[in-house]
Order: structure tokens, then sequence, then C-alpha cells
């Protein structure tokens, strides 16, 4: 097919439209498969070229080299220090000296057993005392944490080489070397950066990038209730984990795979409705308090805000009990207009349960979207509606024509988010239900209105079933990715950052 | 006449839109506003302790406030706990936002655009993966059960700088002249940074500061999973909650009232104070995010 010119496509109608999109779509696809292909031949090009050089240039670094960088190689700093460089050299010969003393006294025992997570059994000694032998937790963390030390130490070992690369050029070129002083002044200057940046991701490096490795691999484990250290000792176990999500027939009780494809259903269904309804919910409140001759605006927008101001495990917490059956102020209320007759149990019905969920997320997350609708609408310039007045547009031609296409263009990728956010929104659903109601034939205790991620959190604190909440861990990450990087693409407003400055 | 006429229909009209308005406006705020009314009302409730069918209490009084403060329970060890904790939590997390935020919005290096990228794919997985392995280091540096304060700071604060975004949005706008004209003056990086950047920070930084001054007033899973059920260490959320279990809620229900509305109105009066700044850091970081 040709290309269409503007005009040509614009006297086509809706269907035929369509119709071109869809095709348009479709032949596309090849293409994305082929660029995807050229884009993962020219890394891997890459990717080989760069192994390939860097070991050529440390090679020659080390053969060219003078005594001090051949020294360096073997001892860090040595050629920094040696060329006056020495607040540089002490550094990086401190770190080499931590690095071996962790080895040596700490982290080298655990590296050892990683590949099998210990072996001597705990046992129980002939005076009733315990002796505890390896410790699987342990050899797995500390072996993890072993392992990132050494891809520091490559890291630094490959600067301290190349800083005596540099230096060793300098001082053929008669050049003057960066002194400590200078050092210390690029740190709060040039390189102020990297002073900023220290301590913070230190912090994301420990408490989150490691202990995110440590869960990834326990969902290679049996790491559960029967094998739990110090008492016992857990091991490798392959893709066994995996596997059980797609073992669909389960002889005794409820199956996980099963429970897993119900609850990502809710939860995506969950996600779905919770965003939207308080998207529009929440728009058409802040539309309706921003309208023209509406009095006291700010009385209403803080009556609004006054909830989000409370925390929420208060007022969750006692709105969950509001709708107790038989007991709550809800069912009160409801008997008392009916004369006794009626009565709801909200939690303990499936269906019942999850549409009050729903309902009540609309109260718990309206006035935020209010706020941010808010701040938005204003900036929707005036005369559009002042022209779409003159030529006679209702109210709901304004709202679908002018407010609804700006609003979604300028707050795509906040609905992303607030999509993914609600998929792993545990507050909410926990401290509402707790999940509930518990079914039978759901795998692990888990009930009609558990999200993957209460679900993740009961697996991992009642049951202690660590292997297979690692594992869900693993798909809601999967499955936020896969969304993310969909949606994210087809959105038109993912801007560029440099707009701003 | 006629075109007389048409304004009034049209206003009448109008009187008609507004009337009903208001209606549903003040139908909205009744709704919101009730179960804080129902709490407050229950807190007074010393007829009854447990979840009752009646909002009105059937016997009013104070008793179960003075149960709060009594030596009967730990509520005010569980408050003092929360406010040290959110104290050290708001004032560190907020620093360590702002370096974050500072070097990715005004450095360029090469690292940059990996940095990010990793900090978007760990924020992706689910935060309650982590929390076996943190209760774990965090054992091993004696920091739970009485002493699980300090071990919850650490980890409220440790990976906050992942959480660079709103800032980071409200950095970009500022424009890079300014840096310019201080580095031309003869400043540094860091002069730049905290005496001309800082300074034009102070919506997003009072945001930033209160947005993590009550993050620590509703965490309950982590503070109870670290604080292994011991009263010493154990947050005002979490030892609220253990009221609501099972077994307590038909004697403590009253008292979780009370112990809410105590712990709503401070965090509630210093937000309904920065409203203004609150509202501007959710808009900002919602249009740039």
């Amino acid at each position: 097919m040709a290309q269409l010119t503007d005009l040509e496509y614009l006297k086509l109608n809706k269907a035929q439209r369509f119709g071109l999109k869809f095709t348009a779509f479709f032949k596309a696809i090849p293409g994305w498969f082929k660029n995807l292909g050229i884009k993962i031949w020219t890394f891997m090009k890459n990717f080989f070229w760069g192994v390939v050089n860097f070991f050529k240039n440390l090679g020659l670094t080390f053969w060219h080299g003078d005594w001090k960088t051949k020294v360096s190689y073997f001892v860090m700093g040595f050629g920094s220090v040696m060329r006056g460089q020495w607040l540089r050299g002490i550094l990086f010969f401190l770190f080499e000296v931590v690095f071996i003393l962790y080895m040596v006294l700490f982290g080298g025992k655990f590296l050892g057993q990683l590949y099998i997570l210990g072996q001597n059994e705990s046992s129980m000694g002939d005076d009733g005392t315990i002796k505890y032998g390896d410790n699987s937790f342990d050899i797995l963390l500390y072996g993890v944490l072993s392992l990132f030390f050494i891809v520091a130490l490559i890291y630094t070992w490959y600067l301290n080489v190349k800083q005596n690369k540099i230096g060793e050029d300098y001082v053929k070129a008669k050049k003057q070397l960066a002194t400590a002083k200078d050092d210390v002044r690029a740190l709060v200057d040039k390189d102020f950066y990297k002073t900023l940046l220290a301590l913070p991701t230190l912090g994301i490096l420990i408490f989150t990038v490691l202990p995110i490795f440590f869960m990834i691999l326990v969902a290679f484990t049996n790491y559960d209730k029967s094998h739990f250290p110090p008492q016992n000792l857990f091991g490798w176990v392959g893709f066994d984990n995996f596997g059980l999500l797609f073992q669909w027939s389960n002889s005794e009780g409820a199956s996980f795979s099963m429970t897993f494809g119900q609850i990502l259903l809710w939860t995506l269904v969950w996600a779905f409705f919770a965003t939207f309804t308080n998207y529009f919910l929440g728009m058409l409140v802040a539309m309706l308090i921003n309208k023209k001759g509406i009095k006291l605006k700010k009385l209403w927008r803080t009556v609004l805000v006054f909830s989000i101001a409370i925390p929420q495990f208060i007022s969750i917490l006692f709105v969950s009990n509001m709708f107790q059956y038989p007991d709550g102020i809800i069912n009160g209320i409801l008997s008392t207009l009916s004369g006794g007759k009626l009565l709801i149990d909200f939690w303990g019905n499936a269906w019942i349960a999850r549409i009050t969920v729903i309902v009540i997320n609309v109260w718990i997350g309206v006035p935020y979207l209010m706020l941010v609708v808010t701040g938005i609408l204003m900036n929707i310039p005036a005369d559009l509606y002042e022209s779409a007045n003159i030529d006679g547009a209702s109210p709901w031609q304004q709202y679908s024509k002018i407010t609804l296409p700006y609003m979604l263009f300028i707050t795509g990728p906040y609905l992303l988010t607030s999509f993914t956010g609600n998929m792993n929104n545990f507050n909410v659903i926990y401290l509402l239900t707790g999940g509930g109601p518990k079914v039978q034939e759901y795998y692990g205790n888990a009930g009609k209105t558990d999200l993957l991620i209460t679900w993740l959190f009961s697996l991992a604190v009642n049951d202690t079933n660590y292997k297979l909440a690692a594992v869900i861990g693993i798909m809601v990450f999967i499955v936020v990715a896969v969304l993310s990087l969909v949606i994210y693409n087809i959105i038109p407003s993912t801007r560029n950052e440099e707009e701003f400055q | 006449m006629a075109a007389e006429k048409h304004s009034m229909s049209m206003s009448k009209k109008k009187t008609i839109v507004n009337t009903v308005s208001y209606i549903v406006l003040g139908l909205i705020s009744v709704i919101w506003i009730l179960p804080f009314v129902f709490l407050l009302l229950k807190s007074f409730d010393i007829g009854n302790t447990g979840v009752t069918k009646n909002f009105i209490p059937s016997a009013w009084g104070f008793d179960n406030y003075a149960y709060l403060f009594s030596s009967d329970c730990n509520f005010l060890q569980w408050y003092f706990n929360t406010f040290i904790i959110a104290l050290f939590v708001c004032v560190i997390q907020t620093v360590m936002q702002f370096m974050m935020a500072y070097t990715l919005s005004r450095f360029r290096f090469k690292l940059r655009k990996p940095l990010m990228n990793i900090m978007l794919v760990l924020g992706m997985f689910p935060g309650f993966l982590t929390m076996i392995v943190l209760y774990q280091i965090l054992k091993t540096i004696g920091l739970t059960g009485d002493n699980a304060v300090p071990g919850l700071i650490l980890v409220y604060v440790a990976s906050s700088g992942m959480g660079y975004y709103v800032i980071k949005g409200f950095l970009d706008t500022l424009p890079k002249s300014l840096d310019e004209a201080a580095l031309v003056d003869g400043a540094n990086r860091m002069q730049i940074f905290i005496k001309v950047i800082i300074p034009l920070c102070k919506p997003i930084l009072i945001y930033t500061v209160l947005t993590s001054f009550m993050g620590p007033w509703g965490d309950f899973v982590f503070a109870y999973t670290v604080s292994l059920g011991s009263q010493a260490g154990m947050n005002v959320a979490a030892g609220l909650n253990s009221w609501l279990s099972p077994a307590n809620i038909g004697s403590h229900f009253t008292h979780f009232c009370a112990g809410g509305v105590i712990v709503a109105i401070p965090v509630m009066i210093l937000f309904l104070f920065l409203q203004k700044y609150y509202v501007e850091g959710v808009t900002g970081g919602a249009v740039k995010g």
C-alpha cells in the first residue's frame, strides 16, 4: 500500500482509518523484530570487542609499563604513591587490604560453600544441646556479599591500572599530575557528584540490591518451613519452584499454579478498577470543585485533604471494622433502616468483598487524585473552552474533546505508575480484608481478595514458605516490568527530560 | 424582551446546576468526614470496648484515653519511638534524596543513565520481597527486638535515594543559568548546591520533609517484624494494630480508636498547615514523574 497523504487519510471514514492502522500495526511487526535483532547483534559485537580490548589494554599496559606500574598490578596504589598521588594510592591500597582481610577472615568460607549451601546438618548432642552445623542462610547471604566485593575489587583494580597508565603518560609528557590537594578539591567541585552519590548508592547497594539478589537466588532453592536454618539446611533445586507454576494437576489439594493464575487475574482486575475509578471520580470531584460559581472551594478541598492527613492504617482499619458482620456500624445502620431484615456480610462473600474493596478504595484514593487533577486542570488554556462555548459545544463535548484528551496526555505516565502501584497496593487489601475470604481451593491459605503482594507476604510470614514467596516476587516484577515497557512505548507523553532546562 | 427572558432562563438553569453541585459536594464531604466522626465518637465509648453496631456511645467518658496514658499499656513508649523514628527519618531521608536528585539533575556523567535505569528496575520489585533479608541483616548487627528503633531508622533511610523523582522534577525546572552564573563568580559545585540551589527549593523541601515525616507513622508491617513483638521497640502503628487481633479486639477496639485520634491529631495539624506545599509537590510529581 502506498503511503497516504494527510488529505487522503482525512477523506477516509472511521472504519477505513481503523483498518489502515490495524494493517499498519501488523506490517510493522517484522520491522520490530529486525530492529531488535540488529540491536542485539550490535550489542553482542560491541560487548565482545569491549572485552577483547579490555584485556589487550591490560596486557599492553603491563608490558610497556615501568616497574612501578608492574608492581601496582599486585600491590594496588603502589604506582600512584610513588608518583606523588599518595591519597589515591593509599585508598587503593586500603581497599585491597580490607578485601583480603574480609575474604580470609570472613567471606572466604561462605563463598567456598556457595555452590552447595552447606553440608553439615545440625545435630542433637547426647546431652540434649543442639550442635549447629552449617547455616545455609548465612552462606547464601555472605556468599552473595562476597561476590559483590569481588566485583568491586575487580573494578577498583581496573581503575588502579588505569591511573598508573595515566600517571606514566603524564610523567613522560612532563605534565603535572593531580596532587592529593587537587583530588580533594575535585571532590567538592568537578567530581562533586561522586561525593554526593557515595552514601545513597552504598545504602541502595546493601539494603536493596543485595537483598533482591538474595531473594532471586532463594527462588532457586528449597528454603521453606522444613528447610529452615539453622536447624536444617536448604539447597539448590534449579527451576523446580518455577515448574510448580506450570503444573496444572495436583492430586493433593489446592494447586499452586491454579491459585497463582486466579490471584494474578484478580490483581490485574483490581489494579484496573482501582486506577480508573479513582482517576475518573477524582477528576469529576476536581471539576466540580473548580467549577465557576462554586463558592468555598478551599473548604471542599480541605475536607478531602483531611482524609489524606490521617495515617492510612488508622482510617483503613477503622473502616474495615465499620463493615464488620454482623456488628459493624454499617450493618447497624442497615438493620435500623430495614427493620432488622437486611444485614450484609461484606467480608464473607468473595464478590461482595471484592466490590466493597474497590468502593472503599475510591474513598481512600479520590482526595489524592483530586489534588493531582486540580493542578493540571488549571493549566488547560481557558481560551480553548471559550471558543468551544462560542461554537456551541455542550459540556459533555467540551469534556470529551478538550479536558479528557489533555488530561490523558499529561497524566499518561502517572496512570501507568498508579496502575503498577495498585498492583502492589498492600495497605488497602491487607488492612481491609487481610486477603479474605479465605478459601480451601486456594493454595497456601490465600483468599479471594488477596493480591500477589499480600499473598507473598502471608506465604513468607505465616507459612515461612520463602521459596514460593520469592517466586511470586519475581513474577510480580516480570508482570510490572513488561506492562511498563509496553505501555511506556505506547503512550505519547513520555517526554525528553532535557526539555525543561 | 426576548433576550432578557433568555438570560432569565439561563440564570435559572445556572442556579439549579449550582444547587445540585452544592448538594453533591455536601454529600461528598459527609461521606469523607463521617468515618472520622465515628472514630472520634467510638473513642469516647466506655459502654462497650468492642466493635458495635451503634456509633453513638452507650456511655460517654474519657476512660479510653486515660488507659492510653496509664501504666497498663505501652502507648506512650510506642508514641515516643515513632516520633524519634520520624524525626530522624525526615532529616536523613530528605538529605539523601536531595543529594541523589541534585546529582542526577545537574551533573552529566557516564554512569548517569545506567544508574537511573537500575533504580527504575529495582523499584519494580515488590518491597516486601526483601524484608526477610533485611530482618536478618539487622539481627546480625543487633538492631532488632528492643533495639528496633535505630534498626528501623536505618532501613527506612538506607534506600531512600531511590525516591528522588519528585525533587529531581523540581530541580529540572530551575534554570541551569543560575549554576553557570555562580560558577563564573567562582563558586565551586558544593557551594552552588548549598548556597544557590537549596534556598530555591523551599516548597519541595517542605514537601519532602512532610511526607518523610509522615511515612514512619503508618508503617506497621516492617515495624512489627523488626520489633519482634517487643514493646520497647514497637512503633505506634504496629502496637495499635496488635490491639485488633481477634483475641484483643473485643477488649481493645475503643482503645485503638482513642490511640488513633491521638496519633492523627499532630500529623493532621502539621499537614493542614503545610497543605499548600503538599499540593504543590503532589501535582508537580504527577506531571513530571
